[in-house]
């Protein structure tokens, strides 16, 4: 069986961070494992502008973005295998993939570092009642028909769900000639960036019916006509608010889970609440040796964070790889009042390797507010903030010193202010 | 005088900008994080500008149309037209990324430029 110290299964933003990170750390046996016919992964269908900003001080188009790293990643010599599709991973770290040059092979690694992105919630998992007509699309399907294929999927378009992915594609149809009726969205607040409801919307007058749902489906081969109904504080829709809108389209945004079937084969252990593995300071799942990050973990909005947690996540791996698993006492993070979750949800505070970024959402709109992280009783750091939006991640950063030898549970919440 | 709220969309920070404005003219920005903040804000004011993206036709690539950009700003009341600029284009590969394809699209001064390299296939 061919050997190597590690393997990164996707070839997105967040592995080739990783493979080019890997290289840079001294791990030069190393591949990369791409279901696609290229790497780049979502962002060669993200053909706005808007990434990189942090990583790069200009904005640049999710293809552009990604041609940076793949120059880099052929820079630094990384071996990369697309239209190969991983199969199965063991918690022994062989790999099982298939391919139509070498059939179905199996490899073994030392490491393993998911990068394997997420995938959207589809009409089953929002149980919209009435026919099963064509024209329903994920908003992330008709974004590749579109922006890889060339295929516009209808000219009479609703959007159900303010995910970012549905507000660009209202844009995106709207300039190729659709006609884009509105964005239904069930929480009074949208999921959506404030700039994509401003750029997306706004600039070309679509409406956004905020606590409205789509309620009913009509069409017997292609859909012809949805119902759009307001929902109460309970999001149960309100009879009498009944609106119509005969379209040929309907785009669901309704939200985006990390892909996790490998790692949930071999039992590796879940956040609930991200749906993606829980990790270490390191970036290590409960599983010694494999390693998670970008969508794949949690799901991100800025690319440029995906790119720097996946360099962290191929730091610990080499320092896995060089050093063993990191001993002494463990203590989780906790999500206080008014957060959702943390990552990583694990720290080792007897071995901390260096600062540690923490990751978390709010679990509703703040219009300011305190953050507070602390471990029992003690307040570590404190940090005002306004306006925090469930649909933007927040970030703080905490040193080596304050995380060394923390003997509690460290918690972070968010306390409203005025 | 009168005081706006804007949302900048130069990049994803999105930062709530207000624009104090009187008699036409911009009196003070607040709320950017950044330079580029300000300049939005006070150009939002007079005549809103956008970066178009869109795709162009491609022959002989990987995929069947190659993803673009405008190299800057353009007038947001100029997207329609733009866009039929852009459907006009077809393109054979190989493609540099950057590789200009329209130049100074309909008198704006921006170009529209290939947002990805596409090899011959
Ligand atoms: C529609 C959309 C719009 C966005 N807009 C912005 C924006 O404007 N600005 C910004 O900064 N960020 C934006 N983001 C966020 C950011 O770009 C993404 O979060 C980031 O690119 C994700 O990178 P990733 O590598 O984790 O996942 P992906 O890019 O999805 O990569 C995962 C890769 O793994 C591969 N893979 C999965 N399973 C397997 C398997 N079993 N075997 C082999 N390969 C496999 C997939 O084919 C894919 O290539 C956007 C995201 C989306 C989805
Ligand atoms: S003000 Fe600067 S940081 Fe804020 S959104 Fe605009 S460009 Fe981004």
């Amino acid at each position: 069986m061919k050997h190597y110290d590690a393997v990164v299964i996707g070839g997105g933003s967040a592995g080739l961070s990783a493979a080019v990170t890997l290289k840079k750390q001294g791990i030069e046996n190393i591949i990369v494992l791409e279901k696609d016919g290229e790497t780049g992964g979502i962002l060669q269908q993200c053909i706005h502008n808007g990434f990189g900003l942090q990583t790069f001080k200009e904005q640049l188009s999710g293809p552009a973005y990604a041609e940076r790293f793949i120059d880099q990643a052929a820079e630094a010599g990384v071996e990369v295998l697309t239209d190969t599709m991983v199969t199965h991973i063991g918690a022994d770290k062989t790999i099982e993939y298939v391919n139509s040059t070498e059939g179905y092979a199996k490899i073994q690694a030392d490491a393993i570092i998911l990068a394997v992105g997420c995938y959207e919630r589809s009409r089953g998992a929002v149980e919209i009642p009435g026919e099963r007509p064509t024209g329903i699309y994920t908003a992330g399907q008709a974004q590749r028909y579109l922006n890889i294929d060339g295929y516009l999927v209808g000219k009479k378009v609703f959007i159900l769900g303010s995910g970012d992915i549905g507000l660009i594609m209202a844009r995106r149809m709207t300039l190729e000639g659709a006609k884009v009726y509105g964005v239904a969205e069930l929480m009074p607040y949208s999921n959506g960036l404030p700039r994509n409801i401003k750029q997306c919307l706004e600039d070309f007058g679509i409406p956004l019916y905020l606590s409205h749902t789509v309620t009913h489906i009509y069409g017997h081969d292609r859909l012809e006509r949805i119902e759009v109904s307001a929902v109460d504080e309970k999001r149960k829709p309100v009879p009498g608010t009944e609106m119509y809108f005969d379209v040929d389209t309907l785009l669901l945004s309704v939200g985006l889970i990390p892909e996790n079937h490998l790692a949930d084969e071999i039992g590796v252990v879940m956040n609930p609440r991200t749906r993606g593995p829980v990790v270490d300071e390191n970036y290590m799942t409960s599983v010694e040796g494999i390693f998670a990050c970008g969508n794949g973990l949690h799901v991100h909005d800025l690319v440029d964070f995906v790119t720097m947690e996946a360099a962290r996540a191929a730091e610990g791996a080499a320092r896995w790889l060089k050093n063993g698993s990191s001993a002494g006492r463990v203590i989780r993070t906790e999500a206080g009042s008014n957060v959702s979750y943390i990552v990583p949800g694990l720290l080792h505070t007897d071995a901390m390797p260096g600062n540690v970024e923490f990751f978390f959402r709010v679990t509703r709109p703040l219009d300011a507010g305190e953050i507070i992280v602390r471990s029992g009783e003690k307040v570590l750091r404190t940090l005002k903030k306004k306006k925090l939006m469930p649909s933007e991640m927040e970030r703080v950063l905490l040193t080596k010193q304050q995380l060394t030898g923390l003997e509690d549970n460290l918690t972070i919440e968010v306390k409203e202010t005025e | 005088m009168e005081t706006k709220e804007l949302i900048c969309v130069n990049c994803p920070m999105g930062c709530r900008v207000s624009v104090t404005i009187e008699a036409g003219e911009v009196l003070s920005v607040t709320g950017n994080s950044c330079p580029r903040g300000e300049a939005y804000a006070r150009q939002e004011s007079i005549r809103p500008m956008r970066i178009l993206t869109s795709t162009v036709k491609i022959d002989h690539a990987l995929h069947r149309v190659l993803p673009v950009i405008t190299s800057k700003d353009i007038p947001l009341d100029m997207m329609d037209a733009a866009m039929e600029e852009i459907r006009r284009v077809t393109v054979d590969a190989p493609v540099k990324m950057n590789d200009v394809l329209i130049e100074n699209l309909l008198g704006t001064g921006a170009d529209v430029i290939a947002s990805r390299s596409m090899d011959r296939i």
